[in-house]
């Protein structure tokens, strides 16, 4: 094994807590080292979550802003001006900043916070220390991947404040919007920045994937086989796998944007003719080619997206029913096979380019087959909950609400995915309607699963339980009152990313419920507050934790300290000898993976001290009392 | 510290290896794109059919002679052969810095020619080939800076290592740009 010997040549600053747990108390690491440029994987994990916190407000804030004009197309909000200025004239929402919004809206949330937020948070925080490894391969990439991602956000940032405003293209970034400077004002400087922000942050992605991938592979503990490993392990990893492959061609098509927004190149760009400026010196591009290679990244993207959130509801859920998931190799093949057909179903975004239709009906057929992995896990979360002994912790709420939505909007995507009912609904509310159920909402809700189940192990103080109920509670029904009604715009033919639909008579008949829809998002939006309330709160002042195991989990990052440095593990690296779910089993209600089979009963392995579900003192009390 | 025991290690990749071979297929999958989006494009209409530039095959008997040095570099160091070794390393970091130099010159061939690579008026056909060529030089120029390193290494440092994991690493990077230009070679002469 190879984790100390990583540790050490990863950084000379790292203190390596091998057979000298002492060396903790004679590095002092300074605040620089110690919270911003940190290399302790745990630490990254929270800079991560942190700044998708911050992505996700902002980018949910745009998201009522433009639902404000979508509802309320008539009424002025003279408050918009003064927070937005310029971009809001009279109180209405311009059609450029409309545009710019809806496009950043889909950019920060997809990448930003469900792929950097929600797989850089709980892969950087999980991996090493559910396989048992004292941190990843290489901390140095992994501080550097955070680094980029961060610098990928400021990017993305300033490009609001340049005059011509943000990208407002959407966020495929589609040319001729995003490759001919001229299109729109948002495809001028804004567009540079997109570009520039998705460059680094493909790198980041690349470093952190590769990073994953050899950790998982590499270090795992003793007796740590690949199929002991925890479900929300594998999910990260697979996504890694997927991230690292499909990343590169994204980044090989900006190149190619990048190419014919400066260089004159003719890949997307052809000679279209504009009113009084005459035909473009461009010849023979053709924006299809951009879709592919688009898509081949953009259709991985959502299961780079759906895979951590379905590794770690699984994770939560078999720990909150104290039951061993339901089919763990099923499990783990069924996420396999979702990482193959993700490769091989990217057309299914462009049944309506004038794609051969026999060639479309492959592409139906390969996406049809996603419905079998996906359904294979839903059957086997449902039969991991049937007559299990539940905790309704606010973990579990939203492991339950993930599989609801995901039903939801997963049954939508046999609709969407079959070309014949698909040119009809393309570019529809009822598009939108299914993503943001099956992979928006859902993701989320794996993330809100994720941090309330993993904050005891992140900050050593828990989370309130009330306030994590009000919150799921107003989320789940927030987000059907938000997207159940879409469905039947969709289905109407009410098309997404219009500015304004009063003046058609044919979608008069949704002037209300779009108002609906638009008070629903206000209210759930609020609600959110709650949860940033509840987080920022209990990392200073929440309950504090005093077992070392307050689940009563078997995975093995509840085997560390409260208080974890870097290092994890104090001591020797746990070796583990079984899966993490043997819950209920044998009269236990659970038996961590260091307990060697055959060894339940041994009081050494039962006792309150081994398990983690020892009180321990606060060590300034037990100082005090040694004192007395 | 813990010492880490041989034994227990044998059989595993280096992590860092690992990290490598990963790094690689990502690697892979960008010129995957880029060649496939040319097959793509190239069933469009308005495709310009050329010549590659005659110096590309010169480029591309430097570039498998540089392999070789490095393959007997890596062997020299293993054997402590460390003048030999140094000798080796500097040899392949020139002959990539001439393959890079020679893959340029192809593109001045071509642009004499009259064939525009990039600017208004370029076909798309050019166009590709610079760009998978540029970026090919680009991965070989990373991998002259890693020889760089290696080598600045190998002179700096008074006490002697044989840790061959890194000069092992940099042999594997420099094998694959070298076998990722000979299939672009092939693909845009048989393409």
């Amino acid at each position: 094994m190879n984790n100390e010997a990583v540790l050490q040549a990863g950084a000379a600053t790292l203190h390596v807590a091998g057979d000298h747990g002492e060396a903790h108390h004679h590095h002092k690491q300074s605040f620089i080292t110690k919270y911003i440029f940190s290399q302790d994987h745990k630490t990254i994990g929270k800079q991560f979550l942190i700044t998708g916190i911050i992505w996700a407000l902002i980018g949910g804030f745009m998201s009522v802003l433009f639902r404000l004009q979508l509802g309320f197309p008539d009424t002025s909000f003279p408050w918009l001006s003064t927070v937005i200025g310029h971009w809001a004239k009279d109180g209405h929402i311009t059609a450029e900043a409309y545009y710019s919004l809806t496009t950043i809206h889909g950019t920060v949330m997809i990448f930003f916070v469900l792929t950097g937020g929600l797989s850089g948070t709980f892969a950087n925080f999980l991996i090493p220390l559910q396989i048992g490894a004292r941190d990843m391969a290489s901390p140095l990439m992994n501080m550097l991947s955070y680094w980029f991602f961060f610098t990928a956000s400021v990017i993305m940032l300033s490009s609001f404040f340049v005059e011509t405003g943000p990208f407002a293209g959407g966020w495929t970034a589609y040319p001729p919007l995003s490759a001919l400077g001229d299109a729109s004002p948002g495809s001028k400087t804004g567009m540079d920045l997109w570009l520039a922000s998705l460059i680094l942050f493909v790198v980041s992605q690349l470093l952190a994937g590769l990073n994953y991938i050899s950790t998982v592979l590499n270090m795992r503990t003793k007796g740590m086989s690949m199929m002991r490993m925890p479900l929300s392990t594998w999910g990260v990893f697979l996504q890694a796998v997927l991230g690292v492959l499909s990343f590169p061609v994204l980044f090989a098509g900006f190149i190619l944007l990048i190419f014919d927004r400066h260089f004159g190149t003719s890949f997307y760009l052809s000679d279209i003719y504009i009113q009084g400026v005459g035909a473009l010196p461009h010849e023979g591009g053709n924006a299809i080619l951009y879709q592919h290679l688009f898509w081949f990244l953009g259709h991985p993207e959502v299961y780079i997206v759906i895979l951590p959130a379905m590794g770690i509801v699984s994770e939560v859920m078999s720990t909150n029913g104290r039951k061993p998931i339901f089919g763990y190799s099923a499990m783990v093949m069924s996420m396999f096979a979702i990482v193959v057909l993700a490769f091989l179903v990217w057309a299914h975004h462009m049944f309506v380019t004038g794609m051969n239709p026999f060639l479309g009906s492959i592409f139906v057929l390969l996406t049809l087959l996603i419905a079998v992995p996906s359904a294979i896990k839903v059957f086997n979360w449902l039969t991991t909950l049937w007559k299990g002994n539940l905790r309704f912790t606010p973990g579990m709420l939203f492991a339950i609400g993930f599989v609801s939505v995901f039903i939801s909007g997963g049954l939508t995507g046999i609709y969407t995915g079959n070309s014949a009912i698909d040119i009809h609904i393309h570019d529809t509310y009822f598009i939108i309607a299914h993503f943001h159920l099956v992979m928006g909402v859902a993701a989320f809700f794996g993330m809100f699963c994720g941090v309330y189940h993993w904050f005891p192990k992140m900050y050593g103080r828990h989370m309130n339980n009330t306030l994590g109920y009000i919150h799921f509670w107003v989320t789940l029904v927030g987000a059907y009152l938000i997207f159940w009604p879409m469905h039947y715009e969709g289905l109407a033919g009410m098309p997404r990313r219009y500015y304004d639909y009063s003046s058609w008579e044919s979608f008069k008949q949704f002037v209300e419920l779009n108002r609906f829809i638009s008070i629903c998002v206000i209210i759930t939006f609020a609600a959110q507050f709650l949860f940033l309330f509840n987080f920022f709160h209990s990392i200073f002042k929440g309950r504090k934790l005093t077992v070392k195991n307050p689940w009563k989990s078997n995975a093995l990052e509840w085997t560390t300290p409260i208080n974890v440095g870097h290092g994890n593990w104090p001591g020797e690296i746990p070796e583990v000898h079984r899966w993490p779910y043997d819950y209920s089993k044998d009269g236990h209600d659970f038996i961590p993976q260091t307990v060697p089979v055959g060894e339940e009963d041994n009081p050494l392995y039962t006792s309150a001290e081994f398990t983690g579900i020892k009180v321990e003192e606060e060590p300034a009390k037990a100082h005090k009392k040694a004192h007395a | 510290m813990t010492t880490v025991s041989v034994t227990e290690n044998k059989g595993k990749l280096h992590p860092h290896k690992f990290l490598l071979w990963v790094g690689m297929a990502s690697i892979v999958m960008m010129f995957a794109g880029l060649t496939s989006a040319y097959v793509v494009k190239r069933t469009f209409s308005n495709w310009m059919e050329f010549g590659l530039p005659s110096v590309f095959w010169v480029s591309t008997i430097v570039i498998l002679v540089s392999s070789l040095t490095m393959h007997l570099a890596l062997k020299n160091f293993k054997a402590h052969e460390r003048k030999k070794y140094k000798n080796l390393i500097t040899v392949t970091a020139v002959l990539g810095l001439l393959f890079a130099a020679l893959q340029l010159y192809g593109f001045t061939q071509l642009h004499e020619k009259g064939i525009q690579i990039f600017g208004i008026g370029s076909n798309a056909s050019a166009s590709f080939l610079g760009i998978i060529v540029g970026l090919h030089a680009l991965h070989v120029i990373g991998g002259i800076i890693a020889l760089l390193i290696i080598f600045f290494r190998a002179y700096g440092t008074k006490v002697k290592r044989y840790d061959k994991t890194p000069i092992e690493i940099v042999a594997i990077y420099w094998h694959f740009v070298d076998i990722l230009w000979i299939y672009l070679f092939l693909f845009f002469s048989f393409m």
